[in-house]
This record gives structure tokens, sequence and C-alpha cells, in this order.
């Protein structure tokens, strides 16, 4: 596999671009524009629309983000061990992709136990302290 | 000219691929074809949607445009092309364009790297039926879903619209949480694969055993946080409407509004074929291997494609069944399904099966029958395990059946006759 793989990628890349450009583009031009001051404003189920929506909000919702970032950096971390594991778990080089018989190691799922014993903890404290807690 | 007629009497070895001008040129052409189907499947999709609703609900459903409402996608288009765009007043102009754009270009990027049909032999070299045959294929569709929050997100804050921002606000929650069981539910696949190439993926699955069956909790998360992903069925809580009108496109009409319905129908697709690919093989044939080797024919990839189709087609029904059959979450039960049930539950998934391959790998038993079988019977105790010995509505339901019934025998205590509840009607 060489850089030539992701030349398509790139086309389909401009392609998708294009149109969606196109489509909002195209509804653009055969609309008919007629504003009104009711319609123009915020929707709020028919009555006056009260203040607008620039408020505070849950801190959760930012708690839940900073979480997401630690648990998906981790997977992001796990793909690249599991497609490796098997050579991980190989005292020797594969030969076809299988381990020689009599060569497992226990060093790719040791080396996992421990990075899951931490996150673990991690994800333990997270529980207790609430984070995770929504009524 | 000459050299398009020099390329058409080109011959290679059909089983390598092309020189860069015919790969090119067929890269167009599929691109083209895949953009095409995707499209026009979205737009019947939105019929089949209302369709089987209809027959779910036993009425009929759309039935007055074309035969059987057929052309009813086309009248739904062209109106949505022609109506007046509204801008409000408050929205923050930029963003409240670009996200619809943002919400679309993703979706329809993503299906760019999942195989659809067996190669094909031409004279210029073997042509895989895949838009980019990408080496990173499983990263890149992580990538990419992680992108498809901004468009929502956006929306939803730009409107400057109290429902939108807080449609926003939950679906970014959402799409995020679940993200991380859907990730952590494909390392499972990755580490019986030993590889993130999707071909190769639907390779190992052709020749030991379908990942549902060798990988059944796995295939179970990431169908939930599929669901998830695509803001459906028992998850759409970022437009719930009897909470917040429409959510995040509240403030959105014409164009706009549709291209936020191709998004989630086009990441409807995606997802029904990446289950397909990654735990139902894909194109693979079940059963036969004559599929899955050279010589690669035209009818081979034609069955192959057909194969497809129907374990697509399958999910995408599954979806509106599902829509259907179960009612909305509420937000706190969402939140603990995803953190406090999916999270952990991967996790020592993961570990599982990683130990349960060392312990295969160490008795000398290689992939193959008796591997998959092995795969299957633990996975179907685990199973068994997970879903009666744990769950019994504890941890998959946390609003479960139970506060009912503790509810119900208080009531019953205090002499209260309880209301008709589908307990009490035998």
């Amino acid at each position: 596999m060489e850089i030539r793989a992701y030349l398509p990628l790139l086309l389909l890349m401009g392609f998708v671009i294009m149109n969606a450009v196109m489509m909002l583009g195209l509804s653009h031009l055969t609309m008919r524009s007629r504003p009104t001051a009711v319609k123009q404003s915020a929707y709020e189920s028919g009555i006056p629309p009260l203040g607008d929506a620039r408020e505070r909000f849950s801190v959760k919702f930012y708690l839940v983000a900073m979480l997401f970032i630690i648990f998906d950096i981790e997977t992001v971390f796990m793909i690249p061990w599991a497609s490796h594991y098997r050579q991980l778990s190989c005292a020797v080089p594969l030969s076809n992709g299988l381990c020689p018989a009599g060569n497992t190691s226990f060093f790719g799922l040791g080396e996992m136990l421990v990075f899951m014993l931490i996150l673990f903890v991690g994800l333990a404290y997270v529980w207790k302290k609430g984070a995770l807690q929504w009524d | 000219m000459t050299e398009l007629a020099l390329l058409a009497l080109q011959v290679t070895d059909p089983l390598r691929l092309p020189n860069l001008v015919p790969f090119m040129i067929f890269t167009v052409i599929k691109m083209i074809t895949v953009f095409t189907v995707t499209l026009v499947g979205v737009a019947l999709l939105t019929l089949a949607e209302r369709k089987i609703s209809a027959w779910i609900q036993d009425r009929h459903g759309p039935n007055r445009v074309g035969p059987g409402g057929l052309l009813q996608p086309a009248a739904d288009g062209l109106k949505n092309i022609m109506k007046e765009e509204t801008y409000p007043d408050a929205a923050y102009k930029p963003i409240f364009i670009l996200a619809p754009m943002l919400a679309f270009i993703p979706a329809l990027l993503t299906f760019a790297v999942i195989p659809f049909a067996s190669p094909i032999s031409t004279r210029w070299g073997r042509i895989d039926m895949v838009v980019a045959d990408l080496p990173i294929g499983f990263l890149y569709i992580l990538a990419l879903t992680s992108l498809g929050v901004y468009g929502i997100v956006l929306a939803g804050w730009s409107s400057n619209n109290k429902y939108s921002l807080l449609g926003g606000l939950r679906s970014s929650a959402q799409m995020v949480s679940y993200e991380i069981s859907m990730g952590l539910s494909t390392v499972a696949v990755l580490l019986v694969a030993g590889n993130v190439s999707l071909n190769e993926i639907i390779f190992q699955q052709a020749t030991t055993v379908w990942n549902f069956f060798g990988l059944t909790i796995a295939f179970f998360i990431f169908l939930v946080a599929a669901f998830a992903e695509t803001n459906r069925l028992p998850f759409d809580l970022p437009e719930a409407e009897s909470e917040l009108i429409a959510g995040y496109h509240t403030e959105y009409s014409a164009m706009k509004f549709s291209m936020f319905f191709i998004a989630e129908y086009s990441n409807m697709v995606t997802a029904s074929a990446l289950i397909a690919t990654l735990f139902f093989g894909g194109w693979d044939i079940p059963f036969t291997l004559w599929d899955n080797q050279a010589p690669w024919t035209i009818w081979k990839t034609l069955a192959t494609a057909t194969a497809f189709s129907v374990k697509v087609l399958f999910f995408l029904f599954f979806y509106m069944w599902v829509r259907w059959t179960l009612p909305r979450f509420r937000y706190d039960q969402l939140m603990s399904l995803g953190w406090k049930f999916m999270l952990p539950v991967a996790l020592v998934y993961v570990i599982v099966i990683a130990a349960l391959l060392l312990w295969l790998d160490w008795l000398g038993i290689r992939p193959g029958a008796m591997w998959g079988a092995i795969l299957g019977g633990v996975n179907v105790m685990l199973a068994a395990i997970l879903f009666v010995m744990l769950d019994h509505g504890k941890l998959i339901s946390p609003a479960s059946s139970r506060a009912q019934a503790d509810r119900l025998a208080r009531l019953r205590a205090m002499g209260v006759r309880p209301a008709l509840t589908p307990d009490s009607v035998h």
C-alpha cells in the first residue's frame, strides 16, 4: 500500500463538498424570500420568545466532554495493541501470521492488564465522585 | 485519444492493482456510483421508513404520489428545494449555514472505505469494490464518525434558540459517550482479525466464523452504540419532539433541513453496512469459500454485492423496527447505560477475548472451524451470564420495572387501587 490509496479519498472529499455547496446554492437561488418579523424570531412553540439562548448551561456536559477525551484516547491506544496482539503474545517473529507452536508469551496481555487496571481505578474514582450521576 | 486507445489495449496481471490512469478512471466510476446509490437509497429510505411505520401501526402510509407512494421522496425533495429558507434574526449566520454542510459531508464520506463486493479482474488489473481501500480502514471510520458531532452541535448553538441549544448539547454528550463503547467493542474485532483493514476483517470472518458468533457481546455493544450515534430511537433525545420541538434543527427549513435528514439516513446506511462488515462477514456469502478467492469474475461480484445488500437492508429494517418497539430513554438512563454499563463491560470483554486468544494459541488451536466453535461457545456462556444472571433488569434498564413494582406494592399497602399497568392486565 502506498500513497496512491489515498487519492480516491481526496477525490471523493472534493466531490461531496462540491455537492453540499451545490445543493445549498440551488435552494438559495430558487427560493422566494418573504421575511416577516414573526417568522424571523426564535420558535418557542408559538409564544413570543423570552430572552435568547446565550445562557449558562449545566457543567455536566463539560465534564462528559472531559471524560470522553480520557477514555477515547485510551481506546486509540488500544487499537494498535489489538492489531499487533498476535505478535505481542509470541516470543519469536510470526511465521505466516501465526505464532510457531510453544512460543506463546504473556507479554501482550500482561501489559494491557496493567494499563486496564489503571483505567479501572480511574473509572471507579470518577464513578465514586458522582461525575456519572445525572439525576 | 491515442493514449486512451493504448490504455484500452494494455494488459496487466489480473490479480494486481491497475496502473494509475485506469485506477483513477475506475475510482471515479465507483465514486459516482456509490454516491448516487447512497443518495437515492436515502430518498427511498425516507419512504421505507414511513411505509414500515404505517405497516407496524396498521395504517396506509403515503400512497398518493405515484404507484404505492413511490414518487413521494421525489416530491418531498423538490418541495424542499423550492421552499423559503428562513434565517432567524438571532442566529449567527455563517455557522448557521455551515452546520448542515458539516453534518452532510462526513456522513457521505464514511462509506468510502467499506468494501461492498468481491473484486473484479479486468484486463487492466484487479478492481477492488471499495471507493478508497485505505490501509487504515477502520481508523478512518472512527475519525469521521467523531466529526459528525460538529454539525449537530454547531447547528444547535448557532440557531440561538433554547430548544436547539439543548438538543445540540444533549446530542454532543450522547454521541461522545457512546463513541467510547463503540471504539472499545471494535477493539475486540481487531484483536481477532489482527488488522485494521476492512477487507482483511471480512476475509478473516470468511475463513473462520462470523464475528457475530465469535464476538457476540461486542456485537450487542456496537449495535446499541450505533443506534445512539445515529440519534435514532430509543436514543433520539437530541430531537425528542415532546420536549424539544425538533431539537437542533428547530430553526432550519428547506434544503438545510433536508441536509440534516440526508446526513441522518446516510449515517444509518453506513452504520448498517459497518455492522454487516464487522460482525456478519461483509460481502461474504456464508458456508462457501468460492466467493473469497481468485479468479475474480463479474458473477462473483454481483453475487457478493447481493449478499452485502441483503445484510445491510436487514439492519436498516431493524432500525425502523426498533423505532416502533422501544420507548425513548430518559436522559439519566441514557448516560448510565453508556458510562456505567457499556463502558465497563466493553473493557472487561476486551481482556476476556485477549486472554482467550492467548489461551487458544497456547493450546495450539489455529484459527479455523474448531477455533471458531470454542470462541462461539465461550460467547454464548458470557452472553448468558451477562443478560440472564447479572442483569435481571438492573443494569440495562436502570429505571427498571423493579422500581415500578416497589411503587405498586407501596400503593397497595396504602389501600390505593393502582391504575391499570401492563403487569396488572391478565
